[in-house]
């Protein structure tokens, strides 16, 4: 079974971009697809998690790396 | 007499307890149906003050909630067709003045001058706005007229306020169509009564 991977890149992106971007790119997923998303906007580690509590979609994985912060987000 | 009294009192335990329960499940359905809502009085109309009412706007409609927005006074001017903000270092003595670009013994550099002799210097504040905007760019900060395009689009509800342009001599054409209604303080009290946050900026 193949899945297709979603990806968003908001690199270079301040607040609130990365949000409202991952917002726009999550509505054209089905329930249960995942997005991943890179970003190099400190903020949007705690605002990302923020974002799927309110919204109910889960946060999967969190990562910080030299280069950015890479998160996972399963659709809900 | 007495076993009387105890089968009332037990059937009274128990509707207790069956309210208790019901209670906090109605409460609980109700909280989860619940739609958070904002409303942001926005008065103010330079390019550094118009950030916070579309920057929270925007975030709160992307959390799926119900937004409203009443620009009045200054606030009014972040509706026009054509944006032209500018920011003042005058009555913002906390503004950093970094330049943005130049040498790099300067680039990033305070300018070593209170912010009210730098307005009194012609030009100054056409120079400010533009370094504000080069450095928000730099830092990938949305534009004004991006973050209101990004409102609009997640049905933000933009109320305009009629005393506004009455008072200033304001033409409607002059504002952007997507304006809901142009209303007084009277119809958006009712509105901010209901909303869970209520901002002034």
């Amino acid at each position: 079974m193949t899945e297709n991977v979603h990806t968003l890149d908001t690199r270079g992106l301040s607040c609130p971009l990365p949000i409202l971007k991952t917002k726009k790119a999550i509505a054209n997923l089905a329930s249960g697809e995942v997005l991943e998303i890179k970003a190099t906007d400190p903020g949007s580690v705690k605002d990302l998690d923020s974002f799927c509590q309110q919204t109910g979609h889960q946060m999967i994985s969190s990562e910080s790396a030299e280069d950015g912060f890479f998160f996972k987000i399963r659709k809900g | 007499m007495r076993s009387t009294a105890t089968v009332s009192e037990r059937s009274n335990e128990q509707l207790n307890q069956w309210f208790d329960q019901r209670f906090a499940e109605k409460m609980a359905e109700q909280e989860a149906n619940h739609i958070p809502s904002m409303t942001i009085i926005a008065t103010k109309g330079t390019l550094d003050m118009a950030y916070p009412p579309f920057i929270l706007a925007s975030t709160a409609a992307a959390l799926g909630w119900e937004v409203s927005i009443f620009f009045t006074f200054y606030g009014l001017s972040l509706l026009k067709q054509n944006l032209d903000l500018k920011v003042s270092p005058l009555g913002n003595p906390a503004m950093p003045m970094k330049l943005p670009e130049g040498p790099s013994w300067l680039k990033g550099k305070e300018i070593p001058m209170p912010t009210s002799i730098m307005t009194l210097v012609p030009g100054f504040e056409n120079m400010a706005t533009g370094m504000m905007k080069k450095t928000m760019d730099q830092k990938g900060v949305a534009r004004i007229d991006q973050l209101r395009e990004l409102c609009i689009e997640a049905e933000v509800k933009l109320v305009a306020c009629q005393m506004t342009v009455d008072l200033f001599d304001y033409g409607k054409e002059d504002f952007i169509p997507e304006i809901e209604e142009w209303v007084g303080a009277a119809s958006f009290l009712p509105r901010a009564m209901n909303a869970d946050v209520n901002l002034f900026v």
